[in-house]
């Protein structure tokens, strides 16, 4: 029964993590058609620019140490969206329209420039910001702890799952946004300006992934090649989902969340196995992923 | 007996040049090209598929098995002969790829390049878990032996003369591929695989073919790492691994059974410098270049060569 609890609670918070970090890649190709190899990049410099700041705030700058928690969202969004603008404007705007695969490899492109920019600003040795993840302290049920601050990441990521459907289904942006992923070529005749849809929807993705990257900051020691590790579990979760679906990358996450806790709890040499392994089984029985629409085949 | 043509002729002489080079060149040049040329097989693996249309981000799949079975089976099962281990290399790689291209090739684009790099990281995780193949360190590759014959010191130079031998033999028989009709049929179905199926042609089992043979040409390569550098570890899985195949495909082209060698070589002489002064940005030059490659020559440096030649018969 304990091992149930924590496979539970450890799976939902692995969950929620890996819905953060996937839910910037799946809005970037759901609107852009872009399968983003960079979005691994952005995580890293959320979460460097979460670290170093919330580092200089405890170490001379002082003051409430629950400021610290604003630091970090506010790292992400700056970081991410100042990316996010920059890569769209000096890059992207000129590759639209060109083949998907391309585009991947474009993308990688630009994650290996960007491994290498985030080296140089910040160099090689890991930064720690333990203190946001002590501050919260810890609970204990039926036997077992847990960090409250991996709990509320729980509430921040069903939070931004629940704000992203709201700003698609309730709004008139977001009704504009889904005509574009509907038909892109209709939505430009209706007199959508799809160019300022796909930089804002960038810009939304890569603060999406800075904002994970922020909020994992404290629970990690943030170190050269965390977004190489991390873009692969993007990919798989955005890929069980159904490319482009945000409920997808929520049942995504959620399905390879507690496989991974499973396999964690009872068969640890499973664990990397397993996540992959959740991908191709659901790719074996559905190639389009679990809420992913049939693509027609053109002649 | 086939006529050789003239690229063919050019292949094998290179090949006897750059094996007898053995003789003169001294030896971190021979380690270097070693290094390249299993390289560029392993790039042929990816250069072939590309040829059909598909873009494989998990080439590192086949290269590891390839290192890996030479590995184990050096240092567990006994088998020492070079060509053995190299035989068994490319048979085991076929054999996954066998399985694997089953479910592969019903996929195309994104799904395909997704699917094979979540395929190479399973083994990634797999390797970095099994502790009696030394987990995340690897482990080490025993000496070979040829025929019998045990090389001792000159173990280097006769690992460098294999590979030359291998990658000229493995030149010849992909260009003779490439110019037959299976290879046309594969650049048809890279333009339009509905009108291929039309003409009564099944995409789908030419491309297993091919996913099956680019498996084995990767081991080959793989194989021949193995051997070379003495030593092999799960980061041959990982899928960084499978993008640097990628990068030095596009920085030759697919035009060419030589250009992946020629990349590789560019690739391994401008990595040794780079590593060497400016070891924070060789990731960063990558980088600007494959964008550069992409935007300026799509159809990568071998077009150089292609578009003067052209130009002088105008």
């Amino acid at each position: 029964m304990t091992t149930f609890i924590a496979i539970l609670v450890d799976g939902s918070i692995y969950a929620s993590w890996l819905f953060l970090v996937s839910a910037g890649l799946t809005v970037i190709y759901g609107v852009m058609r872009i399968l983003n190899m960079a979005h691994g990049s952005f995580y890293a410099i959320g979460a460097y620019a979460g670290a170093s700041l919330v580092g200089w705030w405890f170490s001379g700058a002082g003051g409430n140490p629950y400021v610290s928690y604003l630091l970090l969202l506010g790292a992400a969004l700056v970081a991410g969206l100042v990316v996010g603008f920059f890569i769209e404007f000096s890059l992207l705007r000129r590759m639209y329209g060109r083949d998907e695969i391309l585009m991947v490899i474009v993308t990688y492109a630009l994650l290996l420039i960007l491994e290498d920019a985030i080296k140089l600003v910040w160099g090689v040795d890991p930064y720690f910001a333990y203190q946001p993840y002590g501050l919260l302290g810890r609970v204990s049920f039926s036997g077992l702890t847990f960090a409250n601050y991996d709990l509320g990441l729980i509430g921040v990521s069903l939070v931004v799952g629940f704000g992203l459907w709201l700003i698609l289904n309730r709004t008139h942006k977001g009704k504009l946004l889904r005509a574009v992923i509907h038909d892109r070529e209709v939505a430009v005749a209706m007199g959508v300006n799809v160019k300022a849809m796909f930089a804002v929807t960038f810009a939304v993705g890569t603060t999406l992934g800075a904002l994970a990257g922020a909020l994992t900051a404290p629970a990690i020691s943030v170190s050269p090649g965390i977004g190489v590790e991390v873009i692969v579990l993007a990919f798989a979760v955005v890929v069980v989902g159904g490319m482009g679906s945000i409920g997808g990358a929520a049942a995504g996450a959620v399905l390879v969340g507690l496989t991974r806790a499973a396999a964690v709890h009872l068969a640890p040499e499973l664990e990397l196995f397993v996540i992959y392994g959740v991908m191709s089984l659901v790719l074996s029985v559905r190639p389009q992923g679990l809420f992913g629409q049939t693509l027609v085949r053109k002649i | 007996m086939m006529r050789v043509d003239r690229t063919e002729a050019w292949l094998l002489g290179a090949g006897l040049a750059l094996a007898l080079g053995a003789l003169v060149l001294p030896s971190w040049l021979t380690f270097l090209l070693t290094i390249a040329f299993a390289k560029g097989l392993v790039v042929q693996g990816v250069v072939i598929q590309m040829r059909a249309g598909l873009v494989s981000f998990g080439q590192g799949l086949y290269y590891c098995i390839g290192g890996y079975t030479v590995g184990v089976g050096g240092q567990m099962v006994g088998v020492h002969d070079a060509f053995a281990l190299l035989l068994l290399s490319m048979a085991a790689a076929a054999a996954v790829a066998m399985v694997l291209g089953l479910l592969l090739t019903r996929y195309r684009e994104i799904f395909f390049a997704m699917l094979t790099l979540a395929f190479s990281m399973i083994l990634y995780g797999i390797l970095s878990k099994s502790q009696s193949l030394g987990s995340t360190d690897g482990f080490n590759v025993r000496a070979v032996t040829a025929l019998g014959w045990a090389p001792g010191a000159g173990g280097k130079m006769f690992v460098y003369v294999l590979t030359c031998g291998c990658a000229a033999v493995a030149a010849v028989l992909l260009h003779r591929l490439s110019k037959s009709s299976v290879g046309h049929v594969c650049e048809a179905i890279r333009e339009n695989e509905v009108r291929v199926e039309y003409l009564g042609v099944s995409p789908r089992w030419m491309l297993y073919a091919t996913y099956v043979l680019a498996a084995a040409t990767s081991a080959l390569g793989g194989g021949l790492i193995g051997m070379a550098t003495g030593h092999v570890d799960p980061e041959m899985a990982y899928w960084t691994t499978s993008g640097e195949f990628i990068f030095i495909a596009l920085l030759g082209g697919i035009s060419h059974v030589a250009a992946p060698f020629l990349a590789a070589t560019l690739f391994s002489t401008v990595r040794t410098y780079a590593i060497q002064f400016v070891p924070h940005s060789w990731q960063m030059i990558l980088g600007f270049v494959l964008l550069g490659i992409i935007i300026f020559l799509p159809k990568g440096l071998w077009s150089l060569f292609r578009r003067t030649k052209a130009e002088a018969r105008a």
